[in-house]
């Protein structure tokens, strides 16, 4: 193909034709901002931020929505383009009521940056979103329309990519808001995608900092108070401080992927020792992985799955119960599909039913003193903590959720910078994990670890003869819908594996071609869940997934939950104390909202 | 002679005001892909002081629909399925819609009216605005390219023309167009009204002819009631553009400051919220001539935004009335324009 040459601010640029100039800037770190572009979606230029100066156009252009020609010459930072943008800009952030000191998103807010960068002029207009209303889903996620500076991320994150169409612009002109349509019948599933695209956080997670905060500070009296606990506590040592709280930390398969990006680490990057680390810095007494209640969840799941293949009169296809996203979506908007859920928890509420059952009773502690904070790279978790089927003995198992977002924003408030941290082991015994666990972070993961173990159980006591199978790539990678037929221990099952709920209807009507099928709200899975760091777009998406392969590759001779002594310890423990109704298994309701 | 050549040789321009080539944009659509095409007839007549579209409907609604199927049929070739629409504003489906009705059940034509929703208002005329509006979606204009005559309706190559447009399309094709064009007349004047003449009379004489030259001092608005250039009284001697419009002020009874909250506060209402200069730059254009001090620097530096970075040609036009009157009325040296705020507005010197 023939390379174009284009002039940035004078100087020459080799370009493939079909690029916008905004894309040739930024792959040429020409800095140019822009508020509602983002890759996910169609170009829609309506923030007018980037807009620059092209050689033989009589206005200037947004260069989003502009493609490069051969020997178009652009400037960025002309007179006229500086005037213009810090025009539209001081528009904007007059539309945008700062709430900056409270707000999560201020370390990496893009307004506030270019704002700040440029030196636009604040004060000349009135706020004139006072009296907007907040919109709030549940507990997840809420729209604050005093924020919101109309790009429409939130409803093409909603509507195009979900296609969920819960959310859309009421009224015209400065009078248009983002409204939720529940009385049109649609509901929200509480992915948090709209969270995930808004570039101002005017959509955003339902916030448990100040909660988590608490907790903290809690801890902080209790070990100056006592000196014995200034140290933090040591394994072992809790129990003669069994009247204090014990702080405890978990974290996601796929939070260990992303949350470096919020700590300009590179795309990907694995820091599972760094979250160890930062958490114990923060204050938390034990920290655990979240992927040894990955290895727990497949083992039951995949036990599950050979039953439902086995008895001919089970509900059949299975889907995937990991994701709360896709439960609601079934709950509330097919509930006809309850039958064919697995009645599996999913892996942080299983980790966290461990915790305050068999390792409460090992540590000597009473669970009522445990507090446990969950981090996810979800918003829809935050809902699944609370809900009353998860309980156990009366208690929530996990006390708050945290998104990877919210982390961050903890993190940076107290100073840690997760890049310069020493890596640290998670707490035993529930930290070991298997390669399949690591999976369950991108789409296609919960399938692949499920049938690595369903086929090793398959084989029964032949296992280690009968060589099961292990990499399944008809799972893996970022497509919509990705299917194939795989053999579990001679018998055909045919699978599908949703890659972001707005691919779900072919499958549901084609239902009775299937045995067993995953399903992720998000696009990408959990690497792309709206709990994740801004941006997220499908070339980042791709390389926290490959970082994923990597980490279960890395396991050599140990990726099979199966394999995992601890977690199987676990289960003997839980079904010997007769828990497993309370900790391993759930119900689901049809529900209205 | 083919249709279009005869177009072409009519030099017939689009109506609606931005007066494209007629024939140009048909070749385009139909040298485009597609199994299906569309022929939108644009009645939605939104800009104020413009009442040509209605004076046309109401008198020959044949003629229209006849203009329609003739684009259609030209459209029309094996394997192309082509319909038509009639997207047109409440008032005129209410005054006019059931002869129109009339005449498509009278043709058998592949024509259906759509009517603007209510709360639409003036952007809902712009081509791409109906296009979304149509298709269910909030009506804002469309990034372009692609042009409706590539990506129109649901995605097919589509023809938009103005009402007057299908009228003397209809007349070229019966071999009965004559060069005029419809001229609505209005303000402060005796005679108001949508008057048919010759499409090279000038400003001057048109308001001439239909008795509507006053004693006192004026100006005029042309081409539009909120978006048409304004020219003074000794500037009259060209042909009239745009929607062919001519709204007569008269010069004592107008502050500027009333002239630019009048137009303001028509873009305020009527812009779609979809682009910040617009959405956000007519909330403060209005808020900053609101006050008793306006700042001007503010208003100049606002209005030069929205002529810059506006995403169409609403908020690119919201400047031209303003502009042009503060030109050709206001800091007119021959007028001597007695203004309160004509001094400050001079010392700032900016450019126009």
């Amino acid at each position: 193909m023939k390379k174009l040459k284009i002039k940035i601010n004078g100087k020459d640029y080799l370009t493939d034709p079909g690029q916008t100039v905004l894309e040739v800037a930024k792959k040429n770190g020409i800095d140019i901002p822009a508020l509602c572009f983002h890759p996910d979606f169609p170009v829609k230029g309506n923030c007018r931020v980037c807009s620059v100066e092209v050689k033989g156009y009589k206005r200037l252009v947004p260069s989003c929505a502009t493609t490069v020609c051969d020997c178009m010459e652009v400037r960025t930072e002309t007179e006229r383009v500086k005037k213009a943008r810090n025009m539209n800009l001081e528009l904007i952030f007059a539309e945008h009521i700062e709430k900056c000191p409270n707000c999560i998103w201020r370390f990496q807010c893009p307004l506030l940056g270019a704002v700040k960068k440029y030196g636009v002029k604040l004060t000349r207009f009135r706020d004139r979103k006072g009296a907007r209303k907040i919109y709030k889903f549940r507990n997840a996620v809420e729209i604050d329309g005093s924020q919101c500076i109309d790009c429409k991320n939130c409803v093409e994150a909603c509507a195009m990519q979900q296609n969920i169409h819960y959310l859309k612009f009421a009224g015209k002109g400065s009078r248009q808001e983002i409204v939720p349509r529940q009385n049109e019948g649609f509901k929200c599933i509480l992915c948090g995608q709209c969270a995930l695209h808004c570039p101002v956080s005017a959509a955003q997670e339902q916030s448990e900092i100040a909660a988590v905060e608490k907790l903290l500070a809690r801890k902080k009296v209790n070990r100056a108070t006592h000196p014995r606990l200034r140290q933090g506590l040591r394994r072992g040592e809790a129990a003669a401080y069994k009247d204090k709280e014990i702080l405890v930390a978990q974290f996601a398969p796929s939070v260990r992927v992303t949350i470096g990006e919020d700590f300009k680490m590179p795309y990907g990057k694995d820091t599972s020792g760094k979250i160890t680390a930062a958490l114990r810095q923060l204050g938390f007494d034990y920290v655990f992985d979240i992927n040894f209640g990955a290895d727990l969840t497949t083992i039951i799941e995949a036990e599950e799955l050979l039953e439902r293949i086995k008895d001919k009169k089970a509900t059949r296809p299975m889907f995937t119960s990991c994701c709360p996203g896709w439960v609601n979506y079934v709950e509330l908007l097919h509930p006809e599909l309850i039958p064919h859920l697995a009645t599996t928890r999913s892996p942080h509420i299983h980790l966290a039913g461990a915790v305050k059952t068999f390792w409460a009773k090992k540590m000597k502690i009473d669970p009522k003193n445990i507090k446990l904070v969950s981090i996810m790279p979800c918003t829809a978790k935050k809902y699944e903590a609370v809900r009353p089927e998860m309980k156990v003995d009366g208690r929530q198992v996990i006390d708050q959720v945290l998104t990877t977002r919210e982390l961050s924003f903890l993190l940076k408030k107290n100073n840690i910078d997760l890049a310069r941290l020493k890596p640290r082991e998670t707490d035993d015994p529930l930290g070991r994990f298997s390669g399949a666990a690591a999976l369950f972070g991108g789409s296609g993961g919960v399938m692949e670890s499920a049938l690595r173990t369903a086929d090793f159980l398959a084989c029964g006591p032949k296992a280690k003869l009968c060589r099961a199978k292990i990499d399944y790539n008809e799972a893996r990678g970022l497509a919509g819908i990705k299917t194939a037929v795989v053999d579990i221990a001679g018998s055909k099952v045919r699978i599908a594996v949703v890659n972001g709920i707005g691919n779900i209807d072919p499958i549901i009507a084609d239902l009775n071609k299937f045995d067993y099928i995953e399903v992720m709200a998000c696009r990408g899975g959990c690497i792309g869940g709206g709990g994740q760091p801004i941006p997220t777009t499908d070339e980042i998406r791709a390389q926290r997934q490959q970082t994923l392969y990597q980490i279960d590759f890395a396991k050599k001779g140990f990726r099979r939950s199966y394999e995992n002594k601890g977690v199987l310890e676990v289960i003997d423990w839980i079904k010997k104390n007769k828990l497993e109704k309370k900790v391993l298994f759930t119900k689901y309701h049809k529900r209205n909202y | 002679m083919d249709i279009l050549s005869k177009i072409r040789a009519a030099d017939l321009k689009g109506c609606g005001g931005a007066a494209y080539p007629t024939a140009d944009k048909w070749q385009a659509v139909k040298d485009a892909f597609g199994p299906r095409k569309y022929v939108i007839c644009n009645a939605s007549e939104g800009e104020p002081m413009v009442f040509k579209d209605g004076y046309i409907l109401k008198n020959w609604p044949a003629k229209v629909v006849d203009g329609i199927i003739v684009a259609i049929d030209f459209l029309k070739e094996h394997g192309v399925e082509v319909e038509g629409y009639i997207f047109i504003n409440p008032e005129y489906a209410k005054k006019f819609g059931r002869f129109l009705a009339n005449e498509i059940q009278k043709r058998n034509a592949p024509i259906s009216l759509y009517v603007k929703p209510e709360e639409g208002g003036y952007i809902c005329g712009e081509e791409s605005a109906i296009l979304n509006t149509i298709e269910g979606n909030k009506s804002e204009p469309r990034l372009r390219p692609p042009f409706p005559t590539q990506k129109g309706l649901w995605g097919e190559p589509t023809i938009i023309n103005n009402v007057e447009t299908f009228y003397h399309v209809a007349k070229i094709a019966e071999g009965t167009y004559e060069t005029v064009r419809f001229y609505s007349v209005n303000g402060d004047c005796k005679n108001p009204g949508v008057y048919k003449h010759r499409a090279d009379r000038t400003i001057k004489e048109i308001i001439a002819i239909t008795k509507n030259w006053p004693k006192f001092d004026f100006f005029v608005q042309v081409g539009g009631g909120s978006a048409g250039e304004i020219l003074n009284q000794h500037q009259l001697s060209a042909t009239p553009t745009g929607a062919m419009s001519l709204t007569l002020y008269r010069t004592s009874e107008w502050t500027a400051r009333e002239l630019f909250r009048h137009w303001i506060g028509f873009f305020l209402i009527e812009s779609c919220g979809q682009c910040v200069p617009c959405r956000e730059g007519t909330y403060r254009l209005y808020e900053t001539i609101n006050v008793k001090n306006p700042d001007w620097k503010l208003f100049f530096d606002l209005l030069d935004d929205l002529s810059e970075t506006s995403f169409c040609g609403l908020g690119l036009s919201v400047p031209t009335a303003i502009k042009s009157y503060i030109k050709n009325v206001l800091l007119n040296a021959e007028l001597n324009i007695k203004d309160a705020d004509k001094e400050k507005i001079k010392n700032l010197n900016f450019k126009i």
